[in-house]
């Protein structure tokens, strides 16, 4: 046969038969094979509905951070209007780790969009080798003999059956990719759920652990240089390091935002 | 002799296409193997290109098996060096 020799086709085709070998003996079995044919077809149809349920989630997340991003940038510049300095940029660290996972959604979310589309080509594909089966099932049985006509449907339902391995296979590769995405999703929701998106105006003075740990999450350097532009938009100062802000809570430390920030702050996620 | 492009469809293509393949095929491989990613995506590229110009896409009505299965396009060099590397599936 002139099949390839390389190890990748021949991987790849190894799971298929493997898949093809845990499937019915079709030729045990000519009329149920069709009937089984039929009942993957609704597993194939379930795992696209579960794709679908995955995205939809993911989707309302993004929806919510979206607003989120709104209110703390208004926060923000709410707060630097108030002279609040420290305020505006908790605000805009959070605005900033909000926009970090949003652009991870949309990434996410436009993987399992092209999942869902590939999914349903294949499923379409497989239901019209499904219906061509059943037609040549019949077409066969009254044509040859019952040996004959043994061999011949088995060897088109081993044509089915290929397909329908190969739609397993598509199936467990968007399972494992919304099962990776589902870990960040519920990262994003226990954010959400501890407020991490919520009021700014509602931190007191003092730095809690959420705000420590927000620092670290969030891109100083985007956050340092979001502050000079809201600032010179506001018609502040730049950097200047101590104006009128006495109002202010008071143990805001001396030091230019510059010489205070490390430039480094990928690392813990 | 019947191709399939996993996730893509079916291609019958001449039995005279095989060196090429093979050769299109061991080069994705070399490239997986030598753990670089560099030049996976067009290597790989190729090898589907080759498939799909040189192959006649099979109906939904004919029900054949294949004779080689090509991985998903959309597979990522990190994929591919899971299974294509080190033992693989099948060692050889």
């Amino acid at each position: 046969m002139a099949g390839l020799t390389g190890r990748m086709s021949t991987v790849v085709k190894a799971k298929v038969s493997k898949l093809l070998d845990r499937a019915e003996d079709p030729a045990e079995t000519l009329d149920y094979s069709y009937q089984k044919q039929v009942e993957q077809l609704q597993n194939v149809k379930k795992g696209i509905a579960d794709v679908v349920t995955a995205k939809k989630r993911l989707q309302m997340q993004e929806s919510t951070l979206q607003q989120s991003v709104v209110k703390l940038d208004t926060q923000a510049r709410q707060a630097l209007s108030a002279g609040q300095e420290d305020l505006a940029r908790a605000a805009l660290e959070r605005k900033n780790v909000a926009q970090t996972e949003l652009q991870g959604l949309d990434t996410q979310v436009a993987e399992l969009e092209d999942q869902q589309q590939k999914l349903t080509d294949s499923e379409q594909k497989l239901r019209a080798k499904i219906e061509a089966f059943r037609t040549k099932k019949e077409v066969i049985k009254a044509q040859y003999s019952a040996a004959e006509a043994q061999v011949r449907i088995s060897e088109a339902a081993t044509g089915v059956g290929e397909q329908m391995a190969d739609v397993g296979l598509a199936m467990q590769r968007a399972v494992d990719k919304t099962e990776n995405m589902k870990a960040r999703a519920d990262a994003v929701s226990e954010l959400e759920a501890a407020g991490t998106f919520e009021d700014i105006t509602q931190l007191g003075g003092g730095e809690d652990d959420i705000d420590r740990q927000l620092k670290q999450l969030s891109s100083q350097p985007a956050v340092d240089s979001e502050l000079e532009k809201m600032k010179s938009e506001l018609g502040q100062p730049a950097a200047a390091p101590q104006i009128a802000a006495s109002a202010d809570a008071g143990e805001a430390p001396p030091a230019a935002p510059e010489e205070a920030q490390p430039s480094e702050s990928g690392g813990q996620a | 002799m019947i191709v399939r492009i996993s996730g893509e469809g079916q291609y019958r293509l001449a039995d005279s296409d095989a060196q090429r393949l093979n050769e299109l095929e061991n080069g994705v491989v070399a490239i997986v193997e030598g753990g670089a990613e560099d030049g996976f995506g067009n290597a790989f590229g190729a090898l589907l290109d080759y498939v799909r110009a040189h192959g006649t896409v099979l109906g939904d009505d004919e029900l054949e098996t294949s004779d080689v299965i090509i991985p998903p396009a959309d597979i990522s060099f990190e994929e591919a060096s899971r299974e294509f590397t080190g033992e693989g599936l099948i060692p050889d």
